[in-house]
This record gives structure tokens, sequence and C-alpha cells, in this order.
């Protein structure tokens, strides 16, 4: 019995620790998505944390690549959401600074978050953002509007194919998410339709 | 098998070598050391069984209840849609009917009628005398009603079940998903469990408990795609456990997996899926390879043509499963490369299954073929799941996807691999099987009716939905444009026919357990495997002793 018992025993036992390996393994699979995302540049996210001004980098005045700018709203959140400039034509390598306006229709506190996507999706490694808004929450008190900024450059090297890139955002009402960072925000937040980011401005 | 003969030795002095001419009576008064070598009487019976063939016999049934559960689905789904506008049933009931009738015939008739085959004729077939974990069997069965037990309840909760599709694509289950979406993920969970225990038990019985001198390569090919499916079960199960915790956690305990707000990606929801997807078909299709590898050479008077490569094709499909999930969501804007990444690998898909299906036609040809039932839906299956096979290419072309994307050619393409084909193989297994089981052969004529009426039904049925795919019918809408009536009303007709047939098999059935001609020990004359060693019906415990192969 012993002896027939013991093969099974481990056999079964390597069995489910290969079941409990690949549970793991779905979970492992998100961070495992972005990495490879980021990889390889591909889904069209944008960087998430402001990057450096480029140091010495020369426009590329000889091409210029038309950037759309797109503004969507997620079903439910009761602002109005606009970019400044709905397209511009752009030099690779050159710093632009543009914005977008959103205002809260409704007379509650909502705290916003946009979330940027390129398309193509290729493009969006060679898109980077100095500073966006999309970097932070946006609370808006209820009638309040804000312009919120963006500054960003095209790299030089970006793929002759590319003429075009097409940078949306779709705004979120994350107010519930948000709780009690909420109320710090509030404490930052001037009134109107002055800039909530202090530091975005040049 | 060195690994399970100090078992084994202890009971060669209390049963002589199974053999085809042993009656039952005598195998049973020859075995007496253990206490219930007859089987039990009584509910308790079934409750308490650690018994291969009962609990194979429990997971039949139970698979058969939930075939026809699911079909029951269907012919609602199939009635609402008889015409355009809505007729019987609301939407939202509508899109209940499509999400559970998917999930109870993927998890709760495909899924579980393969276990118990698995559990019936796996010890059999390699000389067993039970599954290796019999208790463990008892648990994975009997936890089976339970999940599907809240699925269904589910149905009947205010805001009713789920109605987002078998693949519950977030943010339909989440953000939108009705309030019993939790219930949803339970029963998903019991069904995963259930399935990964019945996997380990297959393992743990092939590596272990296989009779001396059945090494690898004599075992029968319903046994290896068994062992390359429960490794598969092993590997994706525990991922779809994953995705539809995430599913729990986003909806109400305020993670972002699959919420783009907090950080997270609903893209990454349908990579997560159909990472498990992927291998999922292939579990639902390659012990169909299996059974119909037992059942052409049976009635064709030959050996398997090309046994070896069909064990590596079966294996080179298992791997492959896993590099072509991403074919589910062409147009979801994936990079060009990506896209033709997985078109080719999901193309070189078709050159292992090609040489299974070659082999088979292989097998039959210059054959002295005869034609009994089990025959016949095992030559239905060759034919109708190739048919499947091919409008699976064509949706593998990338840029073909993107117009049959979403639509009813989708729908008839899984339902000719999953219908005509898992279906219709789990057809020719009740048959060919079936005098083994019962004693008895079944009504012939019947099951000619049977096979018929299915036949053609089924290509009623699903045949012209690929025209309404080319011509744009989406998928899971109650309503439809008019110029779509007409050939709605054939495939709901060939529903309805389809539907009813699979009476005729449960009559059958029923039929063949209550008597009949008494069946041979081997029941088929040309039939091979230690299966047929045993008396008709096997008796409650078969090869007590190893049998010897050679």
């Amino acid at each position: 019995m012993q002896g027939s018992a013991n093969p099974n025993r481990k056999l079964t036992l390597k069995l489910l620790a290969a079941t409990v390996a690949m549970f793991g393994f779905g979970f492992a699979l998100v961070p495992l998505y972005d990495v490879m995302c980021d990889a390889l540049g591909i889904n069209g996210k944008t960087n998430t944390e402001s990057a450096l001004q480029p140091q010495g980098m020369v426009p590329d005045t000889s091409r210029l690549i038309r950037v759309e700018f797109m503004a969507h709203r997620n079903q439910g959140i009761p602002w109005s959401f606009e970019p400044k400039q709905t397209s511009m034509d752009v030099h690779p390598g050159q710093v632009i600074q543009t914005a977008y306006f959103a205002q809260n229709l409704s007379a509650n506190e909502i705290v916003g978050q946009a979330v940027p996507s390129v398309s193509p999706g290729l493009g969006a490694t060679y898109f980077n953002k100095i500073e966006c808004f999309c970097f932070n929450q946006q609370p808006l008190a209820g009638q309040g509007e804000a312009e919120m900024p963006l500054i960003f450059y095209i790299e030089p090297d970006i793929p002759d194919s590319i003429h075009t890139l097409t940078l949306s955002y779709t705004l979120y009402d994350i107010t519930q998410k948000a709780g009690e960072s909420l109320e710090v925000a509030q404490v930052n937040m001037t009134k109107g339709s002055s800039d909530p980011l202090q530091g975005a401005t040049e | 098998m060195k690994t399970s003969k100090p078992e084994l030795a202890e009971n060669i002095k209390s049963a002589p070598a199974a053999d085809a001419d042993l009656s039952r009576a005598s195998s049973a008064t020859l075995v007496d050391e253990h206490d219930h070598h007859e089987a039990p009487k009584g509910i308790t019976r079934w409750l308490y069984s650690t018994n291969h063939k009962d609990i194979g016999t429990l997971y039949l049934w139970f698979s058969f209840i939930m075939f026809l559960t699911g079909g029951a689905m269907a012919m609602i789904i199939r009635a609402e849609l008889f015409q355009p506008g809505l007729q019987l049933v609301e939407p939202q009931f509508f899109n209940q009917m499509t999400t559970v009738h998917g999930l109870i015939m993927v998890f709760g008739a495909v899924m579980p009628a393969f276990t118990g085959l698995a559990n019936w004729m796996i010890p059999m077939m390699i000389g067993a005398p039970d599954m290796a974990l019999p208790r463990m069997n008892n648990l994975s069965f009997w936890i089976l009603p339970f999940a599907f037990l809240i699925l269904i309840a589910s149905l009947f909760t205010e805001g009713g079940g789920p109605d987002f599709g078998w693949t519950f694509y977030a943010p339909l289950s989440t953000t939108y998903g009705p309030d019993s979406t939790a219930l949803f993920v339970f029963s998903v969970h019991i069904m995963g469990i259930s399935s990964i225990m019945g996997a380990i038990n297959v393992i743990v019985t092939i590596v272990n408990m296989r009779a001396p001198g059945m090494t690898w390569f004599k075992m029968p090919m319903f046994v290896w795609t068994w062992l390359i499916t429960a490794f598969l079960l092993i590997a994706v199960m525990p991922v779809l456990a994953g995705a539809v915790t995430m599913i729990l956690t986003d909806k109400y305990f305020g993670t972002s997996f699959f919420d783009a707000a907090g950080g997270g990606d609903p893209v990454m929801f349908q990579h997560i899926f159909w990472f498990f997807g992927h291998p999922e078909v292939y579990i639902m299709i390659l012990p169909s390879f299996g059974i119909v590898s037992a059942i052409i050479p049976a009635f064709s008077g030959k050996k398997l043509f090309g046994y070896h490569s069909m064990v590596y094709a079966t294996c080179s499909i298992a791997l492959l499963s896993f590099l072509v999930w991403a074919h589910h969501m062409f147009t979801t804007g994936m990079p060009v490369f990506a896209e033709l990444f997985f078109m080719y690998c999901t193309m070189l898909i078709a050159v292992p299954t090609g040489v299974k299906v070659f082999n088979w036609v292989a097998t039959m040809w210059r054959g002295a073929m005869t034609f009994e039932t089990p025959m016949l839906f095992a030559i239905a299956f060759i034919i109708l799941f190739t048919i499947g096979g091919f409008s699976g290419l064509m949706l593998a072309i990338v840029p073909a996807d993107f117009q049959y994307h979403d639509t009813y050619f989708v729908v008839a393409h899984f339902h000719y691999v999953l219908v005509s084909g898992a279906v219709f193989s789990i057809m020719a297994a009740a048959y060919y099987w079936l005098p083994k089981w019962t004693g008895h052969m079944y009504d012939h004529k019947l099951s000619l009716w049977h096979f018929w009426c299915s036949v053609i039904s089924v290509n009623v049925l699903f045949f012209p939905m690929h025209f309404l795919g080319l011509a744009g019918m989406p998928r899971r809408i109650p309503d439809y444009a008019i110029q779509f009536a007409d050939v709605n009303q054939i495939v709901s007709i060939g529903g309805f026919a389809f539907g009813l047939s699979q009476l005729i098999f449960l009559w059958l059935v029923i039929k063949c357990i209550r008597g009949g001609e008494k069946a041979k020990a081997r029941s088929w004359e040309r039939a091979e495997g230690l299966e047929w060693t045993v008396p008709s019906p096997a008796p409650h415990h078969t090869f007590s002793t190893p049998p010897k192969v050679d």
C-alpha cells in the first residue's frame, strides 16, 4: 500500500504545485503585459511619468508630422472636455505646448482622470510628454473649469512611415476611487479657470 | 508497471486474470477480499462512490442532462431568432441565454462528458484496477452539480444571471455586469477546481498505473490524447481562475486590472482570457481525436495508420495552442507584426491537424469498412470537423477576419467544431462503448434514426450560418435586419430538429440499459484494446490483477 501511495502522492503534489504556479502565472500576466507593451512599444501607451526636456535635441525641420488631439468622456462623467486645438503640424524634436479645457457641468465635485492613447500604436514610443495633466488626477469643483497643460515633443528618429499621430484622451470619473485623496487635492485647487497643476506652465 | 506493483500484488491471490469468457458472476465470487466488490445498492452507491465506472457513469449522465439544459436554452435563442423583431424574450434575457448556453455546453456538457469517458475507459484501456486517486475522483464529480446549480440559480436572481457572453469580456462583466456576477465567478471557480482535479487524476493514473508491458507507445490514442488534454487543463484552468478572480475584485473590491481609469487595460482581459481560451478549445477536441482514432480502425479492419505521427501531431497541436490566442482579438488594434505572427502560428496548426485527418482517411483507405453507428458518427465527425477546421483557417486570415469577426460566421465555425466535432465524437464514443457499459446491444434501427436526424439537422442548423455571417449578421443579438429572416428561419428549423433528435438518443440509452440483445465481451468483432477483454457489462472491478500486455 505504502509503495503504491508514494509515487501517486509525489506526482499529485507536483501537479498541484504546477496548478498553483499557473494560478500565479495568470496574475503575473498583468505586469508582464505592461512590460511587453513597453518593451515592444505596442498598445499605444505613452509615458506615464514626465519625460526630461531633451538636451541639445535638434528639431528636424525637414519633416512635418500632423498631431491630432481628441477628447472622449467615459460614460457618465458630466464634464465638457476638449482640446485647445484639434490638430497641429510639428517638426520632430520641437517642444510643443498646448492644452485641454475641462469644465465640470454638475454641481458636485468630481475627480477626473484622463488616460492617453496614441494611434498608430507603434508611434507611441516616439511621443514623449514632458508635462501632462494625465499624470495627475484632476479634481474640479461644481461648475469649476480648468485649462490643463500638455507639453510634448516627438523624437526625431520617428520612422518616416508615420505622418500623423493621433493623441486621444479618455476622461474617467474616479471620484469614488479617489476617495480621501480628493480632500487633499481640494486644498491645492484654485477656483475658476486658474491652473491647478503648478509648475506645468513655463 | 513498477510503481503500482505492491498494491496489485496484494490482489493477485484474490482475482484471476480477467478473461474474455469470464462471466460477471464468476468474477464476483472469485474476488472476495475487499468488502465492496459488487456495486453497493441505493443512493449511497453514487454519493460515496470511489469506483471509476460509477463515477464515469455519473459524469456521463450529468453531462447529458447539461447538454439537454444548454440545448433548451439554445431552443429559446433559436425561437426568438425565428423572426426579426422581438417576440418571445427580452433582449437582456436573450443575452443571459447566449451566455449560459455557452457556459453550460463548454463546462457542463463537453468537458464532463470527456471526463466521464476518461473515468470509464482509461483504467480499462491501460489495465489498471481503478483511477489512481479515487476519493478525489468522487469529490471532483460531486462539486460539479453545485457549480451549475449556482450558475443556473443566478438566472433567477434580481437583475438576472450573467449576460456578458461566455467570454465575459471586461467591462461587460465588471462595470456593466449584473449583481449576480459573483455567483458566476464562484461557479466558474468550482468548475475549474473540478476539472483540475479530474486532470490530475488522469495524469497520475496514466503515469503510475499502467499494466506491465503497457509502454508509452502501446497506449491507445484515447489515453494519449487525454494525457495531453490533462496537461493542458492544468496549464490553463488556473489562468481562467485568475481571470475570474480579477473580474471579481474589479467589480466588488475596487481593483483596476481591467479599468483604464485606474491604470488597467480592458484589452488585457482578452489576452488573459484567450490565453486560457484557446488551449481550452483543444481541451474540447483532443479527446475526440482519441475516440475517433479508436473507432475508425475497429470498423475498417486495419490498424490505425501512423500511430506515432498521431501522438506527435497531438503534442504539437497542444504546444501550438499556447501561441495563437491573439487570433481571437485581431480587431483590437494589434501591430501588424503581431497579427502576422498569430496568423501564421494559427495556420501552422492546420499541419498537425491535417496529419490526423489524413491518417484517419488512410486508415479507412482500402479497409473492409462496415458502417455501424459509432463508425457513422466517426465519419461524420471527420467530414464536419474538417469543414469547421477550414472555416477556422478562413478566420485565421487577418484581413478576412476583420469582416468575419463577431458575425454568425464565427458561430458557424465553432459550432461545426464543437457540435459536429466534439459532440458527435462523444456520441460515437457512447455508441461504441455502450455495449461494454450496459451489457446490451442498443436498438440499431433507433440509432440509425438518431444518426441521420442529427447529421442532417446539424447541417441545416449550422451551415446557413456561414452565409448569415458573410452577409454581415452579428452574433449575440436578439433582433436582426429583415434580409436575414429567411435564412434564420431555416436555421431555427434545423435547430429544433437537432434538439428533438437528441431525445431519440435519450430514449435509446434508457432502452439499452433496461435490456436488449446480450453484448459479447468483444462487442465489435474487430475492436482492439484491453477494454474488450473484460466481460460486458464490465464488472464493478476489472483488472484487479494486471493483464499481460505484449
